[in-house]
């Protein structure tokens, strides 16, 4: 597995930690995924209920590496300085940037993203961009910094898969050399294992656990997931044939007509 | 004075950053600060002087995607 800014991961499985019913499922799904990044965020926090510090606690309990998001950034300030606030709180250089650009469908604004990229990666951030497949944004984005590229698989929280196959499969022809992460969209663990049997290093996702019936179990099923497509990528997997081909030898077949 | 404090009006009677913080009771908190957009390491909060008017943002870690 590629690794990510000089960090080996156990495996190819980022989870996200909102959306939960409760803190107590989130701590229960995170340990029966095995998921080796969590991401999180920054909100503003009140002087009474301290919901952010217990939540602190709760994440240095999981024992995993800290991915924190710009979420619901629109511009490329509220972007770096939210990165740089998450930098101090987080205590890492890793930051998942997220610049949305339309709210229908939350697909990044890539110009705002790829100036973002430029600055933070400037300033010492280890940049995730959350992109799309879009060959030359990936490109100015790796330009701009970038040794980690995080296409969406579909709109953030819609669950529909991989939208786009042709696209993904041509970024992982055209940067085999990059970490590439499934970034958003995905719903059941068979697309989590589609994407690491294209070759992609990781997926992230969220909405697919945390809303499930049994979150626990959910994260449990995408673990298996993950693990079985990224043993199908390492094993040269055939490729397809638009006509059939038999399996079973035909030499020495009884005449039995 | 008078500042607006993660969208609320508040008054306070405080001269620096880092003593708005002990006066929400967040001064050992989990927590990063910017004023008026702008990014204020917790190494500067002491020595970050508010106006009145100014707009606080006191973040802390959350569940996030």
């Amino acid at each position: 597995m590629r690794d990510f800014y000089g960090t080996a991961l156990d495996n190819g499985f980022m989870l996200g930690t909102a959306q939960y019913p409760s803190p107590a499922v989130l701590a229960d799904a995170f340990k029966r995924s095995g998921a080796s990044v969590a991401t999180v965020s920054l909100r503003r926090e009140s002087g009474q209920d301290r919901a952010g510090q217990d939540f602190w606690q709760l994440i240095q309990d999981l024992g995993v590496h800290i991915l924190p998001n710009t979420a619901g950034c629109h511009s490329v300030k509220e972007a770096v300085t939210t990165a740089h606030m998450a930098r101090e709180v987080f205590d890492t250089k890793w930051i998942k940037l997220e610049v949305i650009g339309e709210e229908d469908t939350l697909q990044p604004d890539v110009f705002g993203l790829v100036e973002a990229a430029r600055i933070l990666s400037e300033d010492g951030f280890q940049v995730f961009p959350y992109t799309t497949e879009d060959l030359v944004v990936a490109d100015k984005l790796l330009q701009a910094g970038c040794e980690v590229l995080m296409p969406w698989g579909a709109p953030i929280g819609s669950g529909l898969g991989l939208n786009n196959l042709f696209g993904l499969r041509a970024m992982r022809a055209h940067f085999p050399d990059v970490p590439l992460v499934i970034d958003a969209g995905l719903g059941l663990p068979s697309q989590a294992a589609q994407a690491m049997e294209l070759g992609f290093d990781a997926v992230l996702l969220n909405t697919a656990v945390a809303k499930a019936g049994d979150p626990a179990q959910m994260a449990h099923a995408f673990a298996l997931a993950i693990q079985a497509g990224q043993a199908a990528a390492t094993a040269d997997p055939m490729e397809p044939r638009d006509m059939a081909a038999p399996s079973t030898p035909v030499i020495g077949k009884a005449f039995l007509e | 004075m008078k500042l607006q404090l993660n969208g609320d009006a508040i008054t306070a009677q405080v001269e620096t950053l880092a003593d708005l913080l002990a006066d929400q009771g967040l001064e050992t908190a989990k927590v990063a600060t910017a004023v008026n957009g702008t990014f204020v390491p917790a190494t500067l909060r002491a020595g970050h002087i508010l106006q009145d008017g100014d707009s606080v943002e006191i973040l802390a870690p959350m569940q996030g995607g």
